[in-house]
């Protein structure tokens, strides 16, 4: 076990290098002077080469990759062009409001996802199994955006049932539309896969023993077949980390929520280089992160996986 | 065996696979909805009841912004009086013009680069692999939208080989494992023993075998790219204006959710939805009708 999880680990570096290393480079190459955009039209040569060399700028391309790495490895992910606070500062602080939008969408999704699709296998071919399945492909192919204005329309502007953007000072009621938008996507495909896995265990001949020992069709599913149906459906929802930090960007974006995506957005927006790298590559390792976990969490769900 | 009897064989077996594929009745709706979508995109000047790009409110006055749909304008109009059926349907053409150019350069990347790593294995593998890994480590759209949003006011043609750039990583790995379950059958061996050059091995041997699921992959790939597309378009990044872009008239109509018109922004998104949809149905349904034959 310990082995297993050290070479996990130890895989993970080249990866993570990798992955820095790409964002370094789309940021480096960039056309435009990053002076210049810091000090708009405003800058005389001399200042435009102080912040030159105050950023590195001035230093050849391989020296400005030790320093990036350098800085990197102290937890420093720089300072934002736009109003100079410390990078990996704002990305902490903006992060919990994420946090909280991911949890629930994921916990949603996954309640969802999970009972429609062990209802939809053992109602396979009824109404329900229909109408589920038909709302969950029309979910993975409805963009999230719309997904959340649709919400806004029908839930805020229509039926008045429910505040519209923003964050609410932490109000519950101002989770839940955008909560739904974040996990719509996630919930289809879980959806989706929790039935066709179901449906292949409960073709299996020790089901068919469970029934012929007289076990009640309940035990059968949620103990014999549910289990085991679950291995890939873990899987999915580590690979969804991924989905939800990509559809964080746009959710947070119609609903104003004061998270990493948004915060990404408008960095983009600003060409605010520093945010933009630092952000890209803490939503990356995020991702590889929770992955790894997931991978290390597979043992627990299936006592068969052996770590060697 | 002759090569004429081979190819019949082949015939046959491409044969059967239409019969499922025809069989499959969500198959068929995805293509009929996907050959809609590619027939409006095609004839939209005929289609379209109206110039896409023309402000209707100059020559017909004010009732004409953003009036509700009706028979004159059957999805209504947006701000500037320019009629939303009409966009939709040379929307069409932007969305399915990214779809297909990024695919085509996922392809191209993709399958010699899984090819080679399947085939070869050791070194190249790795190295390919790590690559591969190191792509997928970021959320795909965040990805995209950097790299697009860092190349100032970047053209069509940039957006679509972003997309394709980071987007052949998944027909890479298929088509690596696909190269790596092939590259010992018999009939690989027959032609190594033939002392065939190792490109033809590779080109004309193992990869018409191997592109079955490659196809499948990048017909369900389609849909993606579609919303990826849609979604920069949205936050700016993508077409600019006045486009008739779908993610952009979403973007645009947004506003206008909160007064009640709603109509600028929901059409646009249920042609996206439509769109994707038919090439998820389109994909599910090849995926099926060639796993069969590759059962066999």
């Amino acid at each position: 076990m310990l082995s297993y999880v050290l070479r996990k680990i130890l895989y993970f570096i080249p990866v993570v290098w990798g992955v820095v290393t790409v964002v370094f480079i789309l940021v480096t190459i960039v056309p435009g002077d990053p002076a210049r955009l810091l000090m708009g039209q405003r800058g005389d040569p001399e200042t435009l080469a102080r912040i030159r060399s105050d950023l590195g700028l001035d230093l050849p391309i391989s020296r400005q990759y030790i320093r990036f790495l350098g800085d990197l490895l102290r937890g420093d992910l720089g300072t934002s062009y736009r109003n100079n606070e410390k990078v990996a500062a704002s990305l902490m602080e903006h992060f919990g409001a994420t946090l909280r939008l991911a949890f629930w969408a994921m916990i949603l999704a996954s309640v969802i996802g999970v009972s429609a699709g062990i209802l939809s296998a053992v109602k396979q071919y009824s109404l329900f199994d229909y109408s589920a399945m038909f709302i969950a492909v029309a979910g993975v192919s409805a963009p999230v955006f719309w997904v959340g204005l649709l919400l806004l329309l029908i839930f805020a502007y229509g039926l008045q049932i429910l505040p519209g953007v923003g964050y609410g000072d932490g109000s519950w009621r101002y989770l839940i539309l955008p909560v739904v938008t974040l996990g719509t996507r996630p919930a289809a495909l879980i959806a989706r896969l929790t039935r066709s896995c179901m449906l292949d265990v409960m073709n299996q001949d020790y089901i068919r023993t469970a029934r012929s020992k007289g076990l009640t069709e309940r035990v059968v599913v949620l103990k014999h077949a549910f289990k085991n149906a679950l291995i890939p459906v873990n899987t999915i929802i580590g690979t969804q980390v991924a989905e939800l930090l990509s559809g964080a960007v746009l959710t947070e974006t119609i609903f104003a929520w004061p998270g990493v995506g948004r915060l990404t957005v408008e960095a983009l927006v600003a060409r605010d280089f520093p945010m933009i790298r630092g952000s890209v590559i803490f939503m990356a390792l995020i991702f590889l992160v929770t992955n790894l976990l997931v991978d290390l969490s597979y043992g627990l769900v299936d006592p068969r996986i052996r770590y060697d | 065996m002759t090569a004429g009897k081979k190819r019949s064989a082949s015939a046959d077996l491409r044969y059967e696979a239409w019969l499922r594929f025809r069989r499959n009745r969500l198959a068929l709706a995805g293509l009929v909805m996907a050959l809609s979508v590619i027939l409006a995109a095609v004839f939209a000047p005929v289609l379209a009841p109206y110039d896409p790009l023309k402000q209707l409110i100059w020559t017909q006055g004010r009732e004409v912004r953003l009036a509700a749909p009706s028979a004159a304008h059957l999805l209504g109009t947006d701000l500037f009086g320019r009629d939303i059926l009409s966009r939709i349907l040379y929307g069409a053409r932007i969305s399915l013009q990214i779809g297909i150019f990024a695919t085509i350069v996922s392809l191209l990347v993709g399958v010699p680069l899984g090819a080679l790593a399947g085939y070869f294995g050791g070194f190249a593998d790795d190295a390919i692999s790590w690559l591969i890994n190191v792509i997928f480590a970021f959320p795909f759209f965040l990805f995209i939208i950097a790299v697009v949003a860092v190349l100032q006011n970047p053209s069509m043609t940039v957006i679509y080989l972003a997309i394709g750039l980071v987007n052949w990583v998944g027909v890479a790995r298929i088509t690596r494992a696909q190269f790596i379950s092939l590259r010992e059958r018999e009939f690989v061996e027959a032609a190594r023993a033939l002392g065939l050059p190792t490109w033809r091995i590779i080109f004309v041997h193992i990869l018409p075998n191997a592109l079955a699921p490659v196809i499948v992959q990048a017909t369900m790939g389609i849909g993606g790219i579609i919303m990826i597309e849609a979604g920069l378009a949205f936050l700016g990044f993508g077409a600019q204006p006045p486009a008739p872009s779908w993610g952009l008239m979403i973007s645009d109509g947004q506003k206008y959710l909160a007064v009640g018109k709603w109509w600028w922004a929901i059409f646009p998104g249920l042609a996206i939805t439509y769109t994707v949809l038919a090439f998820n149905f389109l994909g599910d349904g090849l995926r099926d009708a060639l796993d069969a034959r590759l059962k066999r």
